[in-house]
């Protein structure tokens, strides 16, 4: 059976009707089609699936989104701002941060959260923070230093097109 | 082996917004029913379709099982069973007063899992033997072998002390900071409310085999007490896991230490994952009351904790491991007295 959810996605206000056992997840990327948010193990053991829940990241592939009514959900759709990238985005993709992508999505949202909170981290906080998030393909380093270069620059600098 | 690790079956799912209907609904419902809280454990076993409740009856509404207050008792803190880790970990009155269980909470898996998972699913969390998580008929599941326990059985994570047929341990690692801490777990059901010191929550399989505590299935966890009694002890708490982020422990330890000069007036030292509940040392205890924080006595303690170890194939490396982190917790690893 479906239910309707009041949801709040990325800044907007979204209405989906959707059964209750399905997952943030499954919500987020069938019946939303944000595909930006990765579908990994499934079980909490990737981190891939990361958004934001009031700011924190939370495994969208563990959470009902019934429990999430009356929260703010960012998944990384919600981080460009008027088609212009955000400057964790921009900064992963001029050190190379991302080779497969596939980790990048949740690990861009962990460390928004991590500098909404603390805007310059040193490396041991940020690999705490992105502790949550695998990565197959990078080795962590240029990710660590795409971070500490996004916590450089002006955290209001959105730039450059999304294209870049 | 049903091992379907995408989507869930479906289920009724209700939200009752106190614990008075929950209840309700949990005596209603019985056997068939569920309490969700930050769903970790859950939802992980409804997608491997090993567990399949007709009903899940979510908690995450019933604001009276969230949130740190004060109590009554002077220096005492209790806790919302469905106070998310995170919360346990950067609360300012258990980071000054009661540091082993911050230190504890905020070891647990990853920044995501501590936000999401609850202290009282942390505690209340079902063991994560491969064997029974896998959907093997095993004994903890209904049936009548063990298969960690067969001279084929791969069993690095398994149990040394207090097995009964299964040998399958307690991962939780804030459960052992709360039973140094003698903290009280306050359990409301049909009969109204029980509060049970947090070492007689934990059962071992010779109690009952298919559950990890005392709790009945129309029963609930509402909250921790924290009495002030060890506020401020000298703590110590480690955890030793294969990465440093993620896993559970291999084996972790808790200890709440009264010092006076160097001399040891009260302790209590609590170890888990080498058991099916936290392991109090109490013959430890009773022999370190009154000696003096030293190499030595740390080193007997240690010896003397490990009586009645029983090792299986691929574990007895947790024998040294234990044995070194009660002498650890004795007399720390900073500057030696
Ligand atoms: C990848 C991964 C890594 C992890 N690593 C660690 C680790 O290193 N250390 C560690 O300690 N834990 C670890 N965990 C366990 C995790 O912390 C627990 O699964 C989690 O805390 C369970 O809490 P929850 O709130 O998600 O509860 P749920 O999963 O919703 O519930 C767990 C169980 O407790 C019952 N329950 C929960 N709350 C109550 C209540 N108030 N009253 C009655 N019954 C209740 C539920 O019915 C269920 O049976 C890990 C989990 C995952 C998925
Ligand atoms: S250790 Fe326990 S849970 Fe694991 S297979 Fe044996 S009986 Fe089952
Ligand atoms: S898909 Fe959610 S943690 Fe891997
Ligand atoms: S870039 Fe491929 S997993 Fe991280």
């Amino acid at each position: 059976m479906k239910h309707l959810l009041n949801l709040s996605v990325n800044g907007e206000p979204v209405e989906v009707a959707v059964p209750l056992h399905h997952t943030l997840l499954e919500v987020l990327r069938e019946d939303l089609r944000l595909t930006g948010t990765k579908h990994g193990c499934e079980l909490g053991e990737c981190g891939t699936c990361t958004v934001l829940v009031d700011g924190e990241p939370v495994l969208s592939c563990l959470a009902l989104p019934i429990e999430l009514e009356g929260t703010e959900i960012t998944t990384v759709e919600g981080l460009t701002k008027d088609g212009r990238a955000h400057p964790l985005q921009i900064a992963f993709a001029e050190t190379g941060a991302a080779q497969c992508g596939y980790c990048t999505p949740g690990i861009l949202l962990a460390a928004k959260a991590l500098l909404g909170r603390n805007p310059r981290p040193t490396r041991l906080e940020i690999q705490e923070a992105l502790a949550g998030n695998l990565c197959r393909c990078t080795g962590y380093i240029q990710i660590l230093q795409a971070v500490e270069r996004a916590a450089a620059a002006d955290p209001a600098d959105y730039t450059k097109p999304i294209s870049v | 082996m049903a091992v379907i690790r995408d989507t869930m079956a479906e289920f009724d799912l209700f939200q009752p917004a106190s614990i008075d209907d929950a209840l309700a609904l949990k005596r209603r419902y019985g056997k068939t029913s569920w309490a969700l809280a930050g769903g970790l454990d859950s939802l992980d076993w409804f997608k491997d379709r090993i567990k399949r409740p007709e009903v899940v009856i979510d908690l995450s509404a019933v604001e009276s099982m969230r949130g740190i207050r004060e109590t009554d008792d002077a220096d005492g803190v209790e806790i919302g069973a469905m106070t998310t880790l995170t919360e346990v970990a950067e609360h300012a009155g258990i980071l000054s007063r009661f540091g082993l269980l911050a230190d504890a909470a905020s070891k647990v898996a990853t920044p995501q899992i501590r936000n999401q998972g609850t202290i009282g699913g942390n505690v209340t969390q079902d063991t994560r033997c491969w064997y029974y998580r896998g959907g093997w008929p095993c004994y903890r599941a209904g049936g009548n072998i063990c298969y960690a326990d067969t001279p084929t059985a791969i069993n690095r994570e398994h149990a040394l002390f207090e097995s009964n047929r299964c040998v399958a341990v307690n991962p939780s690692d804030t459960a052992p900071a709360l039973v140094a801490l003698d903290a009280k777990f306050v359990i409301m059901g049909g009969g109204g409310e029980k509060v049970v010191d947090a070492e007689d929550y934990f059962i071992t399989p010779a109690k009952d085999i298919t559950r990890m505590t005392i709790l009945e299935p129309g029963e609930l966890l509402t909250s921790i007490r924290i009495p002030g009694t060890w506020a401020g002890a000298r703590f110590y708490f480690e955890k030793v896991r294969d990465r440093q982020a993620w896993d559970f422990p291999l084996v972790n330890i808790a200890s709440a230490m009264k010092v006076s000069g160097n001399t040891i007036e009260d302790i209590r030292l609590v170890v888990n994952a080498v058991g099916p509940r936290p392991l109090r040392l109490t013959d430890v205890e009773r022999q370190l009351k009154g000696q003096s924080v030293t190499e030595e006595v740390g080193q007997a303690a240690g010896e003397l904790a490990l009586l009645g170890a029983r090792p299986l194939q691929h574990n007895a490396y947790k024998i040294p491991l234990m044995r070194n982190l009660v002498k650890r917790a004795i007399r720390g690893t900073g500057a030696r007295a």
